[in-house]
């Protein structure tokens, strides 16, 4: 198992190497500099040199390169151009905030898609299983951003049940704040699952070792979770995996819908101003969670399923 | 030679079968029928949005400023006093068009690329597949924000992000169906006939690896529609007072607490087109899938 992790981490090695290239090229080709951004009108041409000169932008691109390769593997993000902070202090906190939707998204998703993809294959063309195949395929359908907004409408406004933005104060006035956009995220990711999980149980179900553990007299319930529900869960963990990027993605929107100080709406900000460390260190840390989830995911199929041998 | 010329009438003639059989298995799917009816819909009232409302979509009325839904406005009145179902009707036009021209630029680079990798391999492959690695890593969003902050807002911006970005899924799922047909028997009889390459995937392959792409393409259209609406939110997409749908639930944004009109009707327009795309696209899955 070490060796297998080793190996992929150093597989991967190559591919954050070449994200820090596409990446670092790409935020010198957006027009306009960040230090005129940053001094705006007032942006002397001795000013504007002098900004430059101070963060080394005035270095050639390879140059520049090398010096933000070298500060990286110090561990070093740098620092903001537009907040004068280092980066790892501005976006340590609002990665916590994205990180806690994810995580309640999470949650939640599982909370909608485990009960609601079994009960949909147990009790196969009912009603209820109709009635949820379409809910959630008109949810896939809706953009999230809008969801967002519909939901704003009818649990903050109407009902006055969950705040309509902001992150609150203090850990569970914070949840409280975070319970909408991970709702709105989860009812995205959520139709994918059920359906995967739906169509994984009804084959399970017609699977010979369950027939066996009927047979032998074991409770239905017991079939149900040890051999059923346990086996239908390993496709979907791959989906659920594969969903954290688009997931990721979600937060960056939804942050702006709900005004949560998150590391997306960080980011779009800092795009804007041409803040070029913060930029790079917030796409770096999206890369590579990704890269993460989805080693992470291949590691999930072996505990889920001992069928499954890494290679 | 001689034993080609013999086979290739029947060869021919199977093949000029097959779009009839197509033809008739479409019109037996219920979700392709659904979907393209949905669809034709749109596009009609997309067209005829001019007969249909007498009003125009940037027409300001601050007299009826943020009315409800009512016989004269059937979706409200905005902030500016425009009619929202003209402005949905519209916006018709502008959503399925920025749709589809989104997709076909990383259809065709995902193709092409997703061939040359599969079928030759080596280098070529190695390339291709760490370039895919690499743009897959970033969250697809986050990197199209970034391309479009780099080009300039604006949908032709969007469009050349969405064809950076995007290719690498058909580049992936091409490849992946080359890999399983380019040992097949007809393959290798193809290449000991001495037929070219380029050939070789045109006509042998490519018909054979095209179908999964296609019917991902027709999601994609929904998906490219959501994601010019999700840019519009962020002021990098269509600029007001366009009528596109998502820089119409931006403007409705600020009014959700007294006009919630203003943002959910453009959102119900682009759920009904995505569910008549994605009709579209199970029922293209069902039709062209061989035996299907």
């Amino acid at each position: 198992m070490a060796r297998y992790i080793g190996r992929r981490v150093v597989q991967l090695l190559p591919v954050v190497f070449g994200i820090t290239l596409v990446l670092f090229v790409m935020l010198r080709l957006i027009p306009g500099d960040p230090a005129s951004v940053m001094l705006g009108t007032r942006g002397t041409d001795e000013a504007v040199a002098r900004i430059n000169r101070q963060y080394g932008l005035d270095q050639p691109i390879a140059v520049q390169y090398l010096f933000y390769l070298r500060t990286l593997a110090g561990g070093d993000l740098g620092t903001s151009i537009k907040y004068q902070v280092p980066v790892i202090q501005l976006l340590a906190p609002r990665l916590a905030v994205s990180l806690g939707v994810v995580a309640l998204t999470l949650l939640i998703t599982a909370a909608i898609a485990l009960p609601l993809g079994l009960l949909a294959a147990l009790r196969k063309d009912s009603l209820l299983d109709n009635a949820v195949r379409a809910v959630f395929m008109v949810l896939m359908l809706m953009p999230s951003f809008w969801v967002g907004i519909l939901l704003i409408i009818f649990f903050s406004v109407k009902l006055g049940l969950f705040p309509v933005s902001g992150l609150g104060k203090g850990p569970v006035d914070m949840i409280w704040h975070l319970c909408l956009p991970a709702l709105t995220i989860s009812l995205s990711i959520a139709p994918v699952l059920v359906r995967a999980l739906r169509a994984n149980v009804l084959e399970t179900l017609r699977a010979d070792y369950v027939r066996t553990a009927r047979a032998k007299g074991l409770r239905e319930s017991a079939v149900l979770t040890a051999h059923v529900l346990r086996n239908a869960l390993i496709p979907a963990v791959t989906l659920l995996g594969l969903s954290i990027g688009g997931l990721m993605g979600g937060t960056v929107i939804l942050e702006k819908v709900f005004a949560l100080p998150g590391a997306g709406a960080l980011l779009i900000d800092s795009i804007a101003a041409r803040d070029y460390p913060v930029v790079q260190a917030a796409t770096l840390v999206f890369a590579t969670l990704v890269i993460l989830v989805n080693l992470i995911t291949d590691l999930a199929y072996v505990a889920l399923d001992p069928r499954v041998r890494l290679s | 030679m001689a034993t080609i010329g013999t086979h290739a009438p029947a060869l021919g003639e199977r093949a000029s079968r097959a779009p009839q059989r197509w033809a008739a298995r479409a019109l037996r799917n219920r979700n392709l029928l659904i979907g393209g009816g949905v669809l034709l819909a749109l596009l009609l009232l997309a067209l005829l949005a001019p007969v249909i409302s007498p009003y125009q979509p940037q027409e300001q009325n601050y007299d009826i400023t943020l009315l409800p839904p009512g016989m004269a406005h059937p979706f409200g009145t905005d902030n500016f006093g425009r009619d929202i179902l003209t402005r949905v009707l519209y916006g018709t036009q502008i959503d399925l068009r920025v749709g589809a021209v989104a997709v076909i630029a990383p259809f065709l680079l995902g193709v092409l690329l997703g061939c040359a990798s599969g079928y030759f391999g080596g280098w070529i492959d190695t390339l291709v597949m760490r370039a895919v690695d690499i743009i897959q890593a970033f969250p697809f969003i986050v990197l199209v924000v970034a391309i479009v902050a780099v080009l300039g807002p604006g949908l032709q911006n969007m469009y050349v992000a969405v064809a950076l970005t995007a290719w690498v899924v058909y580049a992936r799922l091409v490849r992946s169906e080359i890999l399983v047909v380019k040992h097949k028997d007809y393959i290798e009889a193809a290449r000991a006939l001495g037929i070219g390459d380029a050939r070789i995937i045109w006509r042998h392959i490519g018909p054979n690896v095209i179908t999964s792409s296609l019917v991902y393409a027709m999601a994609d259209i929904a998906l490219y529609i959501g994601l010019a609406a999700a840019l519009s939110y962020l002021g990098l997409g269509a600029k007001p007072p366009e009528p596109e749908w998502g820089a119409m639930i931006t403007e409705g944004q600020a009014y959700i607490t007294t006009a919630w009109w203003m943002s959910v009707f453009p959102g119900l327009a682009m759920v009904i087109t995505g569910t008549g795309l994605s009709l579209i696209g199970d029922g293209l899955a069902d039709v062209l899938r061989p035996g299907g």
